[in-house]
């Protein structure tokens, strides 16, 4: 297993922040949105640095899309920061007909993603986005590990030409990715080439695989663990090449069971090489106040839950 | 600036074509389209700086106009293309398979002279924001035009729009109310009032006019003019236009019933025979 290392813990909304905030320098047409938000998102230096190009929208998402949206006409490159619950299930039909089916060239930026919200509680823990948001046509579904892949992403996607969604959170997590490692839209990062078992996970649950194929490995279990930080498109040609050698796969996301990466997984192996899967996600429910940590145990979405699953698909194989 | 009875001309032949295109399909909404013609009519024929034989999506140092209650597409339709966005033989395929001419406006096909999906309502006035707001930041001293319906009024994305747009002093911008006073269900009032609307949106902080002759061309015109004068003076300006739905056909007046109905043949014959074909027909 390959070994690896990180200097500090961090949040991915700041990778957001810290990506935004070269791209202000860096791309004139690079605008920004917040509604209210604009601490939590970490869009303060951005704020500060181009206040002509920082639009404070108030609690008010829909407007927010609709008029990130229009800012569009006219060249401008809107990057939109909310929480995700807020990014999307909120604003689901402006996102729909104003942004996806126009074509519009807007970012929705969407902090605080999933349980590792914590204390907040269900209100405000989506883990429906990602399935909301893959299924509108066109819509490109982001969703980074760390810090430095965040920033990497944020700056990435105002190269890309149409609608993106980019998914982080609020928990400090380790920073493990090189700063320089360049972020392709669509490409699978290859964590660990391993023979019995694949493990492909999104966010946060990408170094809960890296503890996961450690400790697998000391019981003498080789898994290769892939990052799929792109959703959608996803990064087929990575996946059936792996279990086309693993011949078994498990799916880790802080997501519901329902619509995530996992079934982006299945529905793609179900047509071209059956394979027998385990999802580590939530199963069918809502959240609830926690801590992050007490929150992913209980729901099942902690390095011992990917351990167990590896160990159960092998079994099927 | 064309001459009153030319518009007033083109004013009858859209009115033909709107009928005819719902007719054809047996679908869309004849009520409100045929109530928004002199609105369109003054604004691509008279109003707007644009160029419709060069279309483009930033439509820089042009006027921009944004439809927020799309389901009046007929009437879009048939200005854009009487305008010279598209051919006027395009209307013909109103609604049907492979069109661009889709039941709701929209730009997935590529339609020249739409900027933004329209039909679900409520959205187009933060696009049209967002739009102003481009505009400003390009140094393009062009301005946004944006119409809604007052039934629309009811989605509480426009007033997050409109308080956006008076708190920002986004004064680049002139919004209209089709005031006809009817929705699906019924008239405004009954379904669900609201209320004083010129105190409403005097409240949200915008420049509010008025025109109880939406359907008086130089009258559109005059408001337009007036509008514009107002431009640039820190606040969003709104026109609240009375017009009658079904307007021109006799029938179709005074009622709600059209809004989302076609007419039959006989009903098709009714209506063209009060229409005088003053371009020709597509």
């Amino acid at each position: 297993m390959k070994k690896y290392t990180y200097t500090e813990k961090k949040d991915t909304r700041s990778g957001f922040g810290a990506g935004l905030s070269e791209l202000g320098k860096s791309n004139p047409n690079v605008v920004a949105l917040c509604a209210d938000l604009t601490g939590s998102l970490k869009m303060d230096a951005f704020q500060k640095a181009h206040p002509e190009r920082f639009f404070q929208i108030g609690i008010a998402e829909a407007n927010m899309m609709g008029i990130a949206a229009g800012l569009t006409i006219g060249g401008k490159i809107p990057f939109t920061g909310t929480f995700a619950n807020f990014s999307t299930g909120r604003v689901y039909d402006q996102i729909r007909q104003s942004i996806a089916y126009s074509g519009k060239n807007v970012k929705i930026c969407a902090s605080h993603a999933g349980l590792t919200l914590g204390e907040d509680g269900a209100t405000h823990q989506i883990l429906e986005d990602l399935g909301l948001m893959k299924m509108l046509p066109g819509m490109v579904v982001i969703n980074p590990c760390d810090y430095n892949q965040t920033k990497a992403a944020t700056i990435a996607i105002a190269d890309y030409e149409g609608p993106v969604y980019l998914r982080f959170g609020r928990p400090t997590i380790p920073n493990f990715t090189p700063a320089d490692q360049k972020f392709e839209i669509g490409k699978a990062v290859m964590l660990n080439e391993g023979t019995d078992v694949t493990i492909i996970a999104t966010g946060h649950l990408v170094w809960k695989a890296i503890e996961a194929g450690e400790a697998l490995a000391a019981k003498g279990i080789s898994a290769e663990i892939i990052n799929i930080h792109t959703i959608k498109p996803l990064d087929t040609d990575a996946i059936l090449k792996s279990v086309l050698k693993t011949k078994c796969v498990v799916t880790a996301e802080e997501h519901q069971m329902n619509g995530g990466l996992g079934d982006s997984v299945a529905q793609f192996l179900i047509r071209n090489k059956p394979t027998p899967q385990e999802y580590v996600a939530v199963n069918d429910s809502f959240g609830e106040s926690g801590t992050p940590d007490q929150l992913m145990t209980k729901y099942g979405l902690d390095t011992i839950d990917i351990i167990n699953a590896a160990e159960k698909v092998i079994k099927r194989k | 600036m064309a001459n009153i009875n030319e518009l007033k001309k083109l004013s009858t032949q859209v009115r033909r074509d709107i009928v005819r295109m719902v007719h054809a399909v047996s679908s869309g909404h004849p009520g409100g389209s045929l109530g928004c013609v002199e609105y369109l009519v003054a604004l691509y024929k008279v109003v707007m700086k644009n160029d419709p034989s060069a279309f483009t999506m930033d439509g820089k140092n042009e006027d921009l106009f944004f439809l927020s209650n799309g389901h009046i597409s007929p009437v879009f339709y048939s200005v854009l293309a009487r305008s010279g966005y598209f051919p006027v033989e395009e209307l013909k395929t109103f609604r049907k398979l492979n069109s661009r001419l889709q039941g709701h406006p929209t730009t997935h096909e590529g339609l020249p002279g739409v900027r933004i999906a329209s039909g679900s309502l409520g959205q187009g006035m933060s696009v049209a924001i967002g739009a102003a707001l481009a505009k400003k930041l390009n140094n393009d001293d062009r301005t946004v035009y944006s119409l809604h319906g007052d039934g629309e009024l009811q989605e509480g994305q426009i007033w997050e729009a409109a308080m956006y747009a008076s708190a920002n002093k986004v004064d680049n911008l002139i919004s209209t109310v089709d005031y006809n006073g009817r929705q699906i269900d019924g008239d405004v009032e009954d379904v669900l009032s609201l209320g004083n609307l010129r105190a409403k949106f005097e409240a949200f902080g915008w420049t509010v006019l008025e025109n109880k002759n939406g359907n008086d061309i130089e009258s559109v015109i005059n408001s337009f003019n007036e509008a514009k004068a107002l431009l640039g003076k820190g606040k969003p300006i709104i026109i609240l236009m009375k017009t009658e739905m079904g307007m021109g056909i006799d029938y179709m007046m005074g009622t709600h019933k059209w809004h989302g109905s076609a007419p039959n043949d006989e009903q098709l014959a009714k209506a063209l025979a009060q229409l005088e074909e003053t371009e020709k027909d597509y």
